[in-house]
């Protein structure tokens, strides 16, 4: 079997595995990015609103146009990095250190790593109801996916189910794509995402739905309707229900990490509701319980992806620092003032308080 | 192909134009697209059926995770349509069941 070497193996070629290659590269390592999907970018190739945050994570740019920003940072190194997309990291094997990793669905490889930076993501949550496995059923990423990367139009009318930013988001982006929205039904009390991705998909006519829910999908072999109802203060249904017709059912009901090589690394995980499941106790380098392992973005916890991009800046800098690198502490200390700034507040309160339970000032026995 | 024709905000650049056959059927799509988009654009919504209930299923997470687009292409099972590109003359069949890897003698 074929093996190759690396100095940095970057898993993940989203926001934050682009911002720690890059920040690795110009360093001076050796970077190898892993990306499963076809092409570099992640969720920001599906955006087209406008960042909030602030100014050091572009601010008022569109994602789509931050992917191909840091895409040019990459290109500016590009003796130093080395990108394979269409390839899956599929194990860490503890006891030989060593990665195993698939281009395309045939050929096998191996990688070994001085360091790693696991940059691996979330993945979509799904909810229990009847026929949730019906085609026409989809996650809101995949809906971003077919109508923002490939230009496919996903269906002719949706079911939104979740009113966070994604549901919102997703739901103002299918109306750019000329779909229509039947509703977005949200189960708790109140919308979950900023008030102005609200707005905007209600000045354009759409009813949130607030304590309200799918009860099932609808359709012989694939979606062309669903029933919704109302809920309680404990998301049990009442008597309320209503036939909504659709083919598409956009599921914006969550992320949670996606950790299993974090797992495989022995790191120690713990679950912490608020980050939205199972995550690696981390130091401020973004080093986890591993000496070799470092993480950030959406796989130390779901946040925004501003966020990631400065987590990535820091996991770089300390994984090329510990391969005996020359890096500016300056520029750490800059990147924690921006993730303090992004986390400040009251917008921030959920993820600090998720953050404080696994951030690690020392290991034992180092 | 059921394309978006007016974006406000994006311009899509497709590959090349190639046939492949679904089911034995002629189909087109945009090489070195996901087989899955290629297909969903020609309006297949179900790519497999499950081994156990014979439940249909199509794409769920379109990032490669969820195995809900596993389909038969080329011959070989369990392709993540998803994540597979496209190319010209590809044979892309509806998979049932676990799929049947072909050995080397046949």
């Amino acid at each position: 079997m074929r093996e190759i070497t690396t100095d940095v193996l970057v898993v993940g070629g989203g926001a934050a595995g682009l911002s720690a290659a890059a920040e690795a590269a110009t360093a001076g390592a050796k970077v190898t990015v892993i990306e499963s999907d076809l092409q570099l970018g992640g969720q920001l190739i599906k955006q087209t609103h406008k960042f909030f945050g602030s100014k050091d994570e572009y601010a008022g740019t569109r994602g789509y146009k931050i992917a191909n920003i840091l895409l040019d940072e990459i290109d500016q190194n590009k003796k130093n990095v080395e990108v394979l997309t269409n390839t899956t990291v599929t194990g860490y094997y503890i006891e030989d250190q060593m990665f195993t990793a698939m281009q395309g669905e045939e050929e096998y490889f191996r990688v070994k790593a001085k360091k790693a930076i696991v940059a691996t993501g979330a993945q979509e949550r799904l909810i229990p109801f009847p026929n949730n496995d019906m085609p026409g059923v989809y996650g809101a990423g995949a809906v971003q996916t077919l109508m923002n990367v490939y230009g496919v139009t996903p269906g002719k009318r949706v079911l939104m189910v979740g009113a966070g930013n994604i549901g919102l988001i997703v739901s103002y982006q299918l109306m750019q794509a000329g779909v229509e929205i039947a509703a977005i039904v949200e189960g708790a009390s109140r919308i979950g995402g900023y008030w102005v991705h609200a707005a905007k998909v209600r000045r354009m006519g759409v009813p949130i739905l607030l304590q309200h829910s799918i009860l099932e999908a609808k359709g012989d072999k694939v979606v062309t309707g669903a029933t919704i109802c109302g809920v309680d203060d404990h998301f049990q249904p009442t008597c309320e229900q209503k036939e909504i017709d659709c083919d598409i059912i956009c599921l914006a009901v969550g992320l949670t990490p996606t950790t299993e090589l974090l797992f495989q690394a022995g790191c120690e995980m713990q679950f912490v509701p608020q980050l939205c499941g199972y995550v690696a106790a981390r130091d401020r380098t973004m080093r986890t319980s591993h000496p070799d392992f470092w993480s950030a973005g959406d796989a130390m916890g779901i946040e925004e992806a501003s966020a990631a991009m400065v987590e990535g800046r820091i996991a770089g800098h300390s994984a090329a620092a510990s391969l005996g690198l020359p890096v500016k502490k300056e520029n750490f200390d800059e990147y924690w003032k921006r993730l303090d700034h992004l986390r400040a507040g009251e917008v921030g309160e959920k993820i600090r308080a998720g953050i404080g339970k696994v951030m690690r000032d020392k290991w034992e026995g180092r | 192909m059921d394309l978006i024709k007016d974006h406000p905000v994006l311009d899509f650049k497709h590959n090349a134009k190639v046939e492949f056959t679904f089911d034995g059927s002629k189909m087109e799509g945009f090489e070195g697209e996901p087989i899955a988009m290629a297909l969903h654009a020609n309006g297949v919504r179900i790519y497999r059926e499950t081994p156990e209930m014979k439940r249909p299923r199509g794409f769920f997470c379109a990032i490669g995770k969820c195995s809900s687009c596993f389909m038969v292409v080329d011959g070989t099972p369990n392709v993540r349509t998803c994540i597979t590109p496209l190319k010209a003359g590809m044979k892309v069949e509806t998979q049932h069941g676990k799929g049947k890897v072909p050995l080397a003698s046949e």
